[in-house]
């Protein structure tokens, strides 16, 4: 499988300047590729684009070469950068879990969700707690990419880790596409087979 | 300084959430006994009886008797019972009414939208009593003219907060997650979106019920409401003005302190069940 994403322009109107310009860029299967830039560089913007939240100005995103699905389960899944807004307040963390069906995965065990937790509102969990149902959430079954957009930037270095790993175990199991955002050329030297840096595949000007 | 600390804690197995529960259920069976000691009563429980007229507050008659030597107790409870249900009913179909029509402005096209503000403005800017006693007056006056009535001119302001609400919950991320992980407009609508309506719908509708009471009140007052056979609360408030002077205080004391203590007691139950529905609350 592949999700690439050809010529891409997006702006907020037609007045606004540009915030990606005749950008391409490609993931396939199995491959995990980190996503580096100095803030307001567009990165956030391209994972929306890719995962379908927003409609890009020109260009397309592909999947296997067909756009993609509006409607039905996307294989395309987001993990974004705050979970609490990701997450609905009024919904016990059971129902979080069973929206996409994951409350019955060895994953959750792996990603250190404590049971107790699933009868808990989100605001009775920390940040990291969260962040782990939204990873959980995002694996769910008709996953074949998954796009990490500084996922792991609030979280301390364990539950970092743990989180990574896991995730990076599953991708390898299912063979998924990974796209990771970050801000730490580390993290994305440590996880990634590949590092595109924004700045280089975004034709804007000045 | 050395007296103890205090610690407040709740008595073992009875919870903040089990007495805020209990609260609710007390409450709203203090308004149904109301409800139906109004159906009870007989209505020859209040005819006149010229014998024991204008008697003061006393054992036999806590509430006193009227000009006519009607027992105000048995007549200020089926004056709440009569307010209680034309309250129920009406701020019932008007906060339902509020809450579709918001939903509906804030999901449909622009061109609903537009249309429906619209509608909200026309409303807004009639003054209240001046459609009221229209549509009372149309439907032939009585109960089902007020129902209608206080329906239709009191959903505007819930239905601009819900259509408010709707927008905002609309561009939450989670709505989109839940969209890319294949739920329905419709399931969203239900699942994600309604139940965070549902705090303003019970705010609303206790915000509510004391308008409509008292636009039946002075509906009735000006007679355009119910027939003055009927003891609503507002008639026997109205009627009672003229007496004051004569210092029957008890003809009107009792019935007013009665009506607030109703609005009072839905005000309790809609702060109650919110801390139910609010996540915020709700495990405390």
């Amino acid at each position: 499988m592949r999700l690439e994403a050809i010529n891409l322009g997006f702006r907020y109107s037609a007045q606004s300047p540009d915030i990606l310009k005749a950008l391409s860029f490609q993931v396939k299967a199995g491959e995990r590729v980190g996503v580096v830039a100095p803030s307001g560089y567009g990165k956030t913007t391209l994972v929306k684009l890719l995962a379908g939240y927003e409609a890009p100005t020109d260009g397309r995103v592909l999947l296997d070469g067909a756009p993609l699905p509006q409607k039905g389960a996307s294989p395309v899944q987001l993990i974004g950068q705050h979970p609490e807004q990701a997450i609905n307040p009024r919904w016990k963390m059971r129902q979080v879990l069973a929206e996409a069906g994951q409350l019955d995965t060895p994953l959750l065990s792996e990603l250190g969700i404590e049971p107790a937790w699933l009868e808990r509102f989100p605001r009775e969990l920390s940040g990291g707690e969260l962040q782990r149902f939204c990873v959980a959430r995002a694996l769910y079954a008709g996953a074949r990419f998954v796009i990490a957009d500084e996922m792991s930037t609030m979280l301390d270095a364990i539950t970092q880790a743990q989180v990574w790993r896991c995730l990076l175990a599953e991708s390898e199991r299912r063979d998924l596409g990974l796209v990771a955002v970050t801000h730490n050329p580390a993290l994305a030297e440590r996880v990634c087979t590949r590092v595109v840096d924004l700045r280089e595949i975004n034709h804007v000007a000045g | 300084m050395d007296s103890p600390i205090v610690i407040d804690r709740p008595r073992r197995g009875v919870n903040r959430r089990l007495q805020t529960m209990i609260t609710c259920i007390v409450l709203l069976m203090v308004a149904a006994g109301i409800l139906l000691s109004g159906e009870w009563i007989p209505s020859d429980a209040v005819t006149p009886d010229f014998s024991r007229k204008g008697l003061s507050p006393s054992l036999e008659y806590p509430f006193g008797t009227d000009w006519l030597g009607r027992d105000m107790l048995l007549r200020t409870l089926k004056g709440l019972a009569l307010s209680l249900k034309v309250g129920t009913i009406a701020s019932m179909v008007s906060a339902v009414l509020a809450t579709l029509i918001g939903a509906a402005a804030a999901t449909g096209s622009k061109w609903l939208d537009a249309a429906i503000n619209w509608l909200i403005d026309l409303v807004m800017g009639i003054p209240h009593l001046v459609l009221l006693i229209l549509i009372s007056f149309a439907c032939g006056r009585g109960l089902t003219g007020l129902v209608i009535g206080i329906a239709v001119t009191h959903w505007t302001s819930l239905a601009r907060l819900v259509r408010a609400e709707v927008l905002q919950i609309r561009s939450q991320p989670y709505i989109m997650v839940s969209r890319r992980l294949g739920h329905s407009t419709g399931w969203i609508l239900l699942r994600h979106i309604l139940p965070h309506i549902l705090p303003q719908f019970v705010v609303g509708l206790v915000l509510m019920f004391p308008h409509a009471i008292l636009h039946e009140a002075s509906l009735s007052f000006l007679g355009y409401g119910l027939p003055p056979d009927e003891p609503a609360i507002g008639i026997i408030l109205s009627e009672s003005m003229r007496y004051l002077t004569g210092g029957m205080w008890w003809l009107a004391f009792f019935p007013g302190l009665a009506l607030v203590l109703l609005v009072l007691l839905f005000d309790r139950l809609g702060e109650n069940l919110r801390m139910l529905l609010d996540p915020a609350s709700a495990h405390e």
